[in-house]
């Protein structure tokens, strides 16, 4: 391909001086370099989250280990969770969403681009605030505090009593804080995608990458609200002395559950939706056909977001709800299985019959279909009240949720980094590298995570620090933390191809996968403003339609 | 893996319709309004999930006395920053200076209402946010309210800051509108915590 017509060159100097430099990524309204700050900041936690699991790994390595207190156990699991959550897998598909959402639509920014820059230094603050809790978290008296109740914050712990100097307030303060960021994502999101589209671009013609960002954003607003309501009543309890959740007084430690699960359950739909859009994304290019069953798709993924509004009390079926309350909550939780599948049938109907490409993109996406449907199997089998009953805060339900966010979200994450890699850079990701990466994270994660389910249904609790030997449960934590290291190992092998590929690897062109959208016919990187004319388009695959104009697809839709 | 002969060039199929789209703040308020309306939800939820369930006094039918006065002068602000809308909308710029004035006098004294009641509350019967479940809640949910008419009192103050500096003209009555909309919300969330607060709670 010969090289960019379009693109202007860029007009600023080679060599900029690092402050300059520094100024401009922090003063930046432009909804590329906030993605990518977004991403940046997401997996500098994903490095510390990593390795908090592998310290609670190497902890439960071996019964009666001794390698943290039980004290700093607790800490780390509720870290852990809150870092992987909000600052990592939150931040990282915000980043990716902020990055392509306007060039998929044709549009040169988002909506609110100060907006934007707002809410990615709010979650930036958020996550600051949190870590500041080690330091700062008994009042900088006592060094070395953080919160330790899990990622819950069930009621009694969090309150004064439980927890008291500053550690559960920072945790508090920070969810508030990056909340709000995420709110103000969410509204500019929506406002982008409904007001921002280039002429021609029906909702009906989006790429389905921006119809499930729209989708995440409606969810996202939904979700995070009532957190965020949540937090400024336990900042009520434990800064101005009210009773919220104080059951001494007559408040409701069970209010609080359900506050937070209504957040919680849809939480996990906010961070899929957007890697179902990924991999609607990578499986049509390269399967060389078009998404199958579009309307379907956006139906499905809608369905999704509204289902999942009403499931979240399965989280509580084990704190004794009466018998309508979890007949509803298990068929909802069931119902949610259907769009689901839908979605996973519409996945393999666009491979079916593709001459599929097996790249690295798409073999993180091959096996996000794996392990997401068994994810969502065990998910199923937990919907039925007595079952959960039966396994509820077991480490069956550990591995289950792992299953969805390292099985499906983060394969689908490492999937969409391969794919739009050479967009952001300019240049491709090593193959060499991305195949070892894939098939040491693959095995790694099957390690742990599979064999996770059976001491779970052997009878081990989540959250212990430690175990007594001949449960039945030795060997199997022995494996489960070796995956946990081969997974590090391949984590590693990606942040290297990242940097590695960044000053070595092939040059990109536009379109290297010969794709469809229209993120991919401006220049790799994109100028700052995008689209030199706002395009038009004409059909769901403009750049088909360019490529082939003797059979374009607006002939056909 | 490019099979492309011809270098890339952006698309550009002729446009066969007009092409409208909503506007951004209009859409965007209303996004924000979803989301505030979720919080809202959850307090209004904790208020009527609490009521009754106070282990100790004042109870709300011992101290509360219903703000008909000043639920009136809110609830009216709607319909004067309508007006004032309107007249920007026509293009009489004195006429929208008079009713946003007036929405502001209101608006004020709406909170004033708000601080004499907690003044009451707080000295002449000993109600804090920790005294009991209906303090907290009462506290909580006609206060975030309250924050929310100060938010919205401050910004329409900026514009009639704006507008007596002559700067507001008819090319922002779509901007202004906008605002309207938060303070459209702001009181319909007062019809909302009137209800749950004064009529069901008492």
């Amino acid at each position: 391909m010969s090289s960019d017509v379009m693109a202007i060159p860029s007009l600023r100097p080679a060599r900029q001086p690092w402050v300059e430099a520094a100024h401009e990524w922090i003063t930046t309204v432009d909804h590329k370099r906030i993605g990518l700050l977004y991403i940046f900041y997401g997996l500098l936690f994903l490095v510390i989250a990593g390795v908090e699991a592998l310290v609670i790994r190497i902890q439960l390595m071996f019964p009666h280990n001794d390698f943290v207190s039980p004290q700093v156990f607790n800490r780390l699991f509720t870290m852990h969770g809150t870092t992987m959550i909000f600052f990592v897998a939150m931040p990282v598909l915000f980043g990716f969403v902020n990055y392509l959402v306007p060039l998929m639509i044709g549009a040169r920014d988002m909506a609110f681009p100060r907006l934007n820059a707002f809410s990615f230094w709010l979650t930036a603050l958020g996550g600051a605030l949190l870590y500041f809790s080690f330091i700062g978290g008994s009042g900088l008296y006592g060094a070395g505090n953080a919160p330790d109740f899990g990622w819950w914050a069930y009621a009694p712990l969090a309150l004064k009593a439980f927890s008291p100097g500053h550690s559960s307030d920072y945790w508090t303060i920070s969810l508030l804080v990056s909340g709000f960021g995420s709110i103000g994502t969410a509204v500019n999101v929506i406002a982008t995608v409904l007001c921002m589209r280039c002429p021609g671009m029906h909702l009906g013609r989006m790429p389905l990458l921006a119809w499930l960002a729209l989708t995440m954003a409606v969810l996202l607003i939904l979700a995070v609200a009532p957190l965020s309501a949540a937090q400024l009543m336990l900042m009520v309890d434990r800064y101005l002395g009210g009773h919220f959740f104080d059951t001494q007084a007559g408040g409701s430690a069970t209010l609080w559950m359900h506050f937070f699960w209504i957040f919680g359950h849809p939480e996990v739909y906010v961070l899929v939706i957007p890697c179902f859009a990924f991999v609607s994304e990578i499986v049509p290019v390269f399967s060389r056909k078009p998404i199958f069953g579009y309307p379907v798709m956006v139906a499905a993924t809608v369905c999704i977001a509204f289902v999942s509004m009403s499931v979240w009390a399965h989280h509580m079926f084990t704190i004794g709800m009466n018998s309508y309350a979890n007949g509803f909550f298990a068929i909802t939780t069931m119902a949610v299985g259907v769009p689901t599948g839908i979605k996973i049938f519409n996945w393999l109907g666009t491979m079916w019959g593709g001459r599929i490409v097996l790249k690295t993109p798409m073999l993180f996406c091959i096996a996000f279909l794996f392990q997401f449907l068994i994810a969502g199997l065990t998910g199923i089998m937990m919907s039925s009240a007595p079952f959960d009953w039966q396994l509820s805060l077991s480490y069956f339900v550990v591995a289950h949720f792992h299953y969805v966010i390292v099985g499906g979200i983060l394969f689908a994450i490492f999937g969409a980094f391969h794919y739009w890699y050479p967009k952001v850079t300019g240049r491709l990701m090593s193959e060499t590298l991305g195949k070892w990466h894939f098939w040491l994270f693959v095995i790694g994660f099957h390690v742990t995570f599979d064999l996770m389910h059976i001491p779970g249904m052997l009878g081990m609790p989540r959250r212990i620090y430690t175990y007594d030997p001949g449960r039945g449960w030795d060997t199997l934590n022995l494996l489960v933390s070796l995956g946990a290291f081969i997974q590090a190992v391949a984590v590693l092998i990606f942040v290297w191809n990242l940097v590695f590929s960044y000053w070595k690897g092939k040059r990109a062109g536009n379109d290297p996968w010969d794709a469809w959208t229209l993120e991919w016919s401006v220049s790799s990187p994109p100028p700052a403003y995008n689209f030199a004319t706002i395009p038009t388009v004409a059909s769901r695959r403009p750049l088909w339609d360019l490529k082939h104009p003797e059979d374009p697809d607006c002939r056909y839709e | 893996m490019s099979t492309l002969a011809s270098p890339m060039v952006e698309p550009t199929i002729e446009p066969t319709e007009a092409w409208t789209l909503p506007s951004r703040g209009t859409v965007g308020m209303a996004a924000l309004i979803v989301a505030e309306s979720a919080i809202f939800t959850i307090f209004v939820v904790a208020y009527l999930y609490y009521i009754g369930k106070s282990v100790s006094g004042p109870t709300p039918r011992e101290v509360l006395e219903v703000p008909i006065f000043f639920t009136i002068c809110l609830l009216s602000s709607s319909l004067t920053i309508h007006f004032a809308g309107k007249s920007l909308e026509h293009n009489k710029r004195s006429a929208f200076l008079g009713w946003w004035l007036f929405t502001i006098v209101l608006g004020g004294l709406f909170m004033f209402g708000t601080a004499r009641e907690w003044y009451r509350l707080i000295y002449e019967h000993g109600l804090t946010i920790s005294t009991n479940l209906f303090g907290t809640t009462y506290y909580s949910l006609v206060g975030l309210h309250a924050f929310h008419v100060t938010v919205g009192l401050i910004l329409l103050t900026l514009v009639l800051v704006f507008g007596l500096a002559g700067r507001v003209r008819h090319r922002h009555s779509a901007r202004v509108d906008v605002l309207s909309l938060y303070w459209h919300f702001v009181d319909a969330v007062w019809v909302v915590v009137f209800t749950v607060v004064y009529v069901i709670g008492r």
